[in-house]
C-alpha cells in the first residue's frame, strides 16, 4: 500500500515535470504565430473582463498602499528635485533659444510640424495589471486591436517614452516597459554632438539604462554629461524605420564618467517616466503616419 | 460531492484568485522598489496543508496560470513552482511540523527557489541585455517581504481549504492530546485516572 503511494507520487512528479519541460521547448521555439502562442492570447483574452473588474474593484485597496509608498518617496526626493528644478531653469533659457532657431532651419526643409503627439494616433487607456517577476518588465492596458493597438507600437506616458506593445489582444494588450529584458531603443542624447546609440536595460535595476554604442571618444574630448536629456533617435535605415518616432523624451544622463565613456562607450541613463507607479498610458498607433520626412531628391 | 472533488474545486478558486489579486493590486504596490509576490506563498501553503501530490499539482496548474496571463514562457514557472508545493509537501509528509512558525521558514525557502530558481533559468535561456548587482538586492527584499507575509498568507489558504484539507498536523496533534490517545510522546501510565485518596488509606 505504501509502496503503491510512493510510485504513485514519483509519477506524478515526473509527469508534471515531464509536461513543464515539453511546454518551455515547445513555446521557446516557436514563432509568435503559433499554436501554443494563439492559445495563450485566447486565455488573455477571455480572462481579461475579469481582471479589469478586479482591477477596479481592488483599486480602492491599491490606491491606499500606493498612497503610503509615494509619500514616503516623495519626502526622500524634495531636496533632489529643487536642486534639479534650478539646473532646468537654465537649460530651459537655452533651450528656448535653441528652439527659435530649429524653428527657422526646419522650415527651410519642410520639416516644420513640431513633435505633438497628437499626430500619432494616441490611444489612451488605464493600466489593469502588471507582472510581480523582476525578469519580465511588463503591464497589461485595457485598449486592444479593436482601438487600433498593433504590436510593436510606442507606448508613452508620464510625459515619457514607456515601452512597446508586445502582444494584443482584441480589448487587452502587453507593453514590454523600456527596462524588460528584451527592448531595446536607438536613441540619442542631447548634447553639443547629439551622440546617438542603444538604449538597453540594466536588468534587476528599474531605475536605470544603458546608453550603449556611443561614438568613440578620446580622453579630453567632451562626451554626454550629467543631467542632458536622452530622446528617441527615430533612425531610417534604407526600408528600416525605427519603432519609435524620434524626439520622444526618454530620460536623462545620470552617469557619465569619462572612464567609462572612453573603455565601453556608454553612459548610464535614468528613466523620466517613473515605471513603477503608471496608471494611464498612451500607445501611438501610427508612429510613422503623423511626421513628414525630408527626402533627399 | 465527495472530499477529493471539494479539494480540487478549492484549489482550483484559490490559483484563480491568488492570480487575480496579485496581478490587479499586489504587483502594483510596491515596498523598498518591489512587490510582494504571493504565488510562491500560496504554493507552498497548499503543500503544507495538503501534502506533496496535491502541493506538486497546484504548483503546476499555478505556475501554468501565472505563465498564461502575463504571457510569459510556457513551463518555467511551473517547474519552479512544482518544486516548491512538492518539497512543502514532503516536509509535512516527513516532519509532520506543527510549530507555528513553520510557514515562515517555508514562505523564506519557497520565494527563495522562486527568485534564485527564476534568474537561473532565465540565465539559461539566455538574456540579451546587461545584468545588474541590484538583482540580487531586490531577490533579497523580495524573499524579506514575502517571509513577512507568509503567516497570514498561510492562515488565509487555510481557512479557504478549511474542511477540504486531508488532515492538518496541528489538528490531529491537538485532537490527540485533548482526547487523551493517540500521541506518542505520552507515558501509558498517563492514560490510567489518578488513584482516588480513599482506595489508600
Amino acid at each position: 500500500m505504501h509502496n503503491k503511494y510512493v510510485r504513485r507520487r514519483r509519477a506524478v512528479l515526473a509527469a508534471l515535470v515531464g509536461v513543464s519541460l515539453i511546454l518551455l521547448t515547445a513555446y521557446f521555439g516557436e514563432s509568435p504565430s503559433s499554436p501554443l502562442h494563439t492559445v495563450q492570447r485566447g486565455i488573455v483574452q477571455v480572462l481579461s473582463p475579469i481582471q479589469e473588474g478586479a482591477s477596479t474593484v481592488l483599486s480602492p485597496f491599491r490606491d491606499v498602499a500606493n498612497w503610503f509608498s509615494q509619500t514616503f518617496h516623495a519626502r526622500s526626493e524634495v531636496v533632489q528635485l529643487r536642486k534639479k528644478v534650478q539646473g532646468l531653469t537654465d537649460q530651459l533659457a537655452q533651450a528656448q533659444n535653441a528652439e527659435i532657431l530649429n524653428r527657422q532651419l526646419s522650415r527651410e526643409v519642410h520639416l516644420d510640424q513640431l513633435l505633438n503627439v497628437d499626430t500619432y494616433r494616441p490611444v489612451t487607456g488605464d493600466v489593469i495589471g502588471r507582472d510581480p517577476t523582476l525578469w519580465y518588465e511588463t503591464i497589461e492596458i485595457d485598449r486592444g486591436s479593436n482601438d487600433g493597438v498593433a504590436v510593436d507600437d510606442p507606448v508613452i506616458g508620464d510625459g515619457a517614452l514607456v515601452g512597446k506593445v508586445s502582444t494584443v489582444a482584441p480589448s487587452v494588450s502587453f507593453v514590454e516597459l523600456i527596462t524588460d529584458h528584451s527592448v531595446n531603443v536607438a536613441a540619442q542624447v542631447q548634447d553639443r554632438n547629439g551622440d546617438s546609440g542603444l538604449l538597453v536595460p540594466a536588468v534587476g535595476n528599474p531605475n536605470e539604462l544603458l546608453l550603449q554604442d556611443l561614438p568613440h571618444i578620446v580622453p579630453g574630448q567632451p562626451g554626454p554629461q550629467i543631467g542632458q536629456l536622452v530622446v528617441t533617435a527615430g533612425y531610417k535605415a534604407g526600408p528600416l524605420d525605427s519603432l519609435y518616432p524620434r524626439g520622444i523624451p526618454i530620460g536623462q544622463v545620470s552617469n557619465a564618467s569619462e572612464n567609462n565613456l572612453i573603455n565601453n562607450n556608454e553612459v548610464q541613463v535614468s528613466p523620466a517616466a517613473d515605471l513603477r507607479h503608471l496608471s494611464v498610458v498612451q500607445v501611438l498607433t501610427a508612429p510613422h503616419g503623423g511626421s513628414i520626412r525630408a527626402q533627399v531628391p | 460531492m465527495n472530499e477529493r472533488t471539494n479539494l480540487i474545486l478549492r484549489l482550483v478558486a484559490l490559483a484563480f484568485g491568488a492570480v487575480l489579486i496579485q496581478e490587479a493590486a499586489v504587483s502594483q504596490i510596491t515596498i523598498f522598489g518591489v512587490t510582494a509576490d504571493l504565488m510562491p506563498l500560496v504554493v507552498m501553503s497548499v503543500g503544507l496543508l495538503c501534502g506533496s501530490m496535491a502541493g506538486a499539482a497546484m504548483g503546476f496548474g499555478s505556475g501554468l496560470l501565472v505563465d498564461l496571463v502575463f504571457v510569459q514562457t510556457l513551463g518555467v514557472t511551473s517547474l519552479l513552482y512544482i518544486a516548491i508545493g512538492y518539497w512543502s509537501g514532503r516536509v509535512r509528509e516527513l516532519y509532520d511540523p506543527s510549530h507555528g512558525l513553520v510557514p515562515l521558514a517555508g514562505g523564506l525557502a519557497a520565494t527563495a527557489v522562486a527568485g534564485i530558481g527564476m534568474a537561473l533559468i532565465q540565465f539559461l535561456l539566455g538574456v540579451d541585455a546587461p545584468v545588474s548587482l541590484l538583482l540580487v538586492q531586490q531577490i533579497f527584499i523580495t524573499i524579506l517581504i514575502n517571509t513577512l507575509i507568509a503567516l497570514p498568507v498561510y492562515a488565509i489558504v487555510r481557512r479557504i481549504l478549511g474542511g477540504a484539507v486531508p488532515e492538518d498536523p496541528r489538528r490531529r496533534r491537538r485532537r490527540a492530546y485533548t482526547t487523551g490517545g493517540l500521541s506518542p510522546l505520552k507515558r501509558p501510565s498517563e492514560g490510567f485516572a489518578p488513584i482516588p485518596r480513599s482506595s489508600l488509606k
